[in-house]
């Protein structure tokens, strides 16, 4: 990874944008689908796929590849959106979320498409996944293995139990090419996360499973790139980031409001987020609206 | 008579006849599956002797991994290491892996598609004494109904070993049925064995008078059947018994040919009757072949702790209740 600068950071915040203007399409398109997520994990997925993963979109197969596991498949929009914009596959594609005999499925379905490591929807099995490729890693590789195994996560997920289950392993074999991220956007269906179930201390709780924690500003991409950067010298245990992001960023409209976790924008609303969006939030003046 | 083809054990009416656990004859086939090949691993939930997956954890302690009493994160570990080209095991007890996660089962391994053999052990309930908690009846239902998955219940510790080494090398998942306590061994190394296929291993007297009557069993109750059988035939009633260790998929030619060959049909497992072997019979049937069938198998209850044979007696699936079945689907022929 190379050292960020101050432009390689504008043309991150302006592929993220770009992302974003494709996720609110996309779901107007569909009629259905998820907002407040895709939205507030944009920058994270940006970072990823434009500067942090070693990766080859031409060559999805790629056996040296890092791994992106997404456990909280209801976000989908922003890794289809993510990976078109990265060149695996048509922007024009994106058209298709959940619609019959469309690649994209309503959550993710590697079987659709293959490029995806796993299937998810069903919450809280991402991590054991990865904990199960990061152990079959060490056996073929051993420990200087230099594939890392990203797993992506929601907060409101933490409610499932089975992230214990594969958080404990990971600490007791120390997997230390694990980074798991945390969308700490304190929102799930039902609410906001502390009045469903708290989840706090999140930090203390990795800790005590022996994972290496941070806990960084998800909007920022400096402390995004940095933060994978640090897990990367982490050898003797996994490591996560929680990061703090706000759901349904970039269009105000939708920002912090649990009510966009699960639902599309209607045809006015997108079209009030497209030109919120397309002018950088009015930072952009002479923009054709 | 004991069908020749299929290279029965001769002293399987023997009073001394060898008994072994259907779980030895997995913990042995999994060393053969690792031997043959380096990407077989191993994957456990705090019974690795139990299961008898500490035969593979001993001979190859760096494909082996502990996870501790979390079934659900076992199939979830499992479904990562597959991804990565490994041929994972993961061996619990049936009530807990299919039970508790059937879900990681259905979702990160049959959705999925990916290569995971699942090995419940300690399933009807011949797990005697600990009690209806720990005897599952409920795992073939549980796992017939997943796409994907190929569903075996072996009858014996040979039969079981033989399944284990063809689990390795189907790529897919699989399920494989195993109980905890001493069975007759029924089959032997040189007996058939084929994923996929029932085999006919009682032939039924054509001389007899009495009617004709086809016997399907799974698992250990097999050898009950086998009793039943010889005692039937000794009545003048002409019984044919198959075992059907595949359950999915399901052998249906093999079982419309005997449908059509007997006119009447009783199933033997040590399973609930709802969703079971017999339902998947009675589902092939009833579309292809409609005769009377009479079923074998726990009738909507726990289990509860006692010995294997008190049990097998309490809730009516021995030799003498599969006689008293055949009888009565005999009376229900048109």
């Amino acid at each position: 990874m190379d050292d960020i600068t101050d432009n390689k950071i504008i043309e991150l915040e302006k592929k993220a944008n770009d992302i974003r203007k494709s996720i609110i399409e996309m779901l107007l398109e569909a009629g259905s689908g998820h907002t407040a997520g895709p939205l507030g994990m944009a920058d994270i997925f940006t970072a990823l796929y434009f500067n942090i993963l070693h990766h080859d979109p031409k060559n999805p197969n790629w056996i040296e590849r890092d791994r992106v596991i997404l456990s909280n498949g209801h976000i989908c929009p922003v890794l289809y959106a993510t990976l078109a914009h990265a060149g695996y596959f048509s922007t024009e594609e994106l058209k298709t979320l959940r619609k019959f005999g469309s690649r994209l499925q309503g959550h993710p379905h590697r079987e659709w498409l293959p490029m995806l490591e796993t299937s998810s929807g069903p919450l809280g099995a991402g991590l054991s996944q990865a904990v199960g490729m990061a152990l079959a890693d060490r056996m073929d590789k051993g420990r200087s293995s230099s594939r890392f195994f990203f797993t992506l996560m929601g907060d409101g997920e933490l409610d499932e139990g089975m992230n214990y289950e594969a958080m404990m392993l990971a600490g007791k074999e120390r997997l230390h090419n694990i980074i798991a991220i945390v969308d700490r956007n304190n929102i799930q269906i039902d609410g906001f996360t502390e009045d469903i179930m708290p989840l706090e201390s999140m930090y203390e709780k990795w800790q005590a499973f022996n994972w290496h924690v941070q806990e960084i500003d998800g909007h920022s991409f400096d402390q995004i790139i940095g933060a994978v950067a640090e897990a990367k010298t982490i050898f003797d245990r996994p490591s996560v980031i929680i990061a703090h992001t706000i759901p349904g960023k970039g269009v105000a409209e939708f920002e912090r409001k649990y009510e966009w976790h699960g639902k599309p924008p209607n045809k006015a609303e997108a079209e009030m987020a497209l030109t919120e969006l397309r002018t950088l939030g009015g930072k952009i003046k002479n923009e054709n609206q | 008579m004991l069908n020749p083809t299929q290279k029965i054990n001769t002293k399987i009416f023997d009073a001394d006849v060898e008994q072994v656990t259907i779980r030895k004859g997995f913990g042995e086939g999994l060393v053969l599956a690792g031997e043959a090949d380096p990407n077989v691993v191993g994957l456990c939930a705090d019974l690795t002797e139990s299961t008898q997956m500490h035969l593979f954890a001993k001979k190859y302690p760096d494909r082996f991994v502990q996870v501790g009493v979390a079934e659900q994160n076992l199939a979830g570990v499992a479904s990562g290491m597959a991804a990565m080209g490994k041929v994972p095991f993961i061996a619990s007890y049936a009530v807990f892996s299919p039970g508790r996660n059937w879900e990681q089962i259905r979702t990160n391994i049959c959705y999925n598609n990916v290569n995971v053999k699942i090995i419940g052990s300690h399933a009807g309930v011949n797990v005697g004494p600990d009690g209806g908690s720990h005897q599952a009846l409920e795992d073939i239902a549980l796992t017939r109904v997943l796409p994907r998955l190929t569903v075996i219940s072996p009858c014996d510790a040979i039969e079981a070993k033989k399944a284990t080494i063809a689990a390795a090398k189907i790529n897919g998942p699989v399920y494989i049925r195993l109980a905890r306590e001493k069975s007759p061994i029924v089959t032997t190394e040189e007996t058939p064995f084929e994923v996929g296929k029932a085999q006919i291993i009682w032939q039924a007297n054509e001389t007899a008078t009495g009617g004709k009557v086809g016997i399907i069993a799974t698992g250990a109750l097999l050898h009950e059947a086998l009793l039943a059988a010889r005692d039937l035939e000794n009545e003048g009633i002409a019984v044919t018994v198959v075992n059907l260790a595949t359950i999915k998929p399901l052998d249906g030619a093999a079982i419309i040919d005997l449908a059509r060959n007997t006119g009447a049909i009783v199933t033997v497992e040590e399973h609930q009757i709802a969703g079971g072997m017999g339902s998947a019979v009675a589902e092939c049937l009833a579309q292809n072949n409609p005769v009377p069938i009479g079923f074998v198998g726990v009738a909507d209850q726990f289990g509860q702790s006692g010995t294997a044979k008190e049990l097998v007696d309490y809730y009516r699936m021995s030799a003498s209740h599969i006689k008293e079945a055949v009888k009565k689907v005999l009376t229900r022929k048109k």
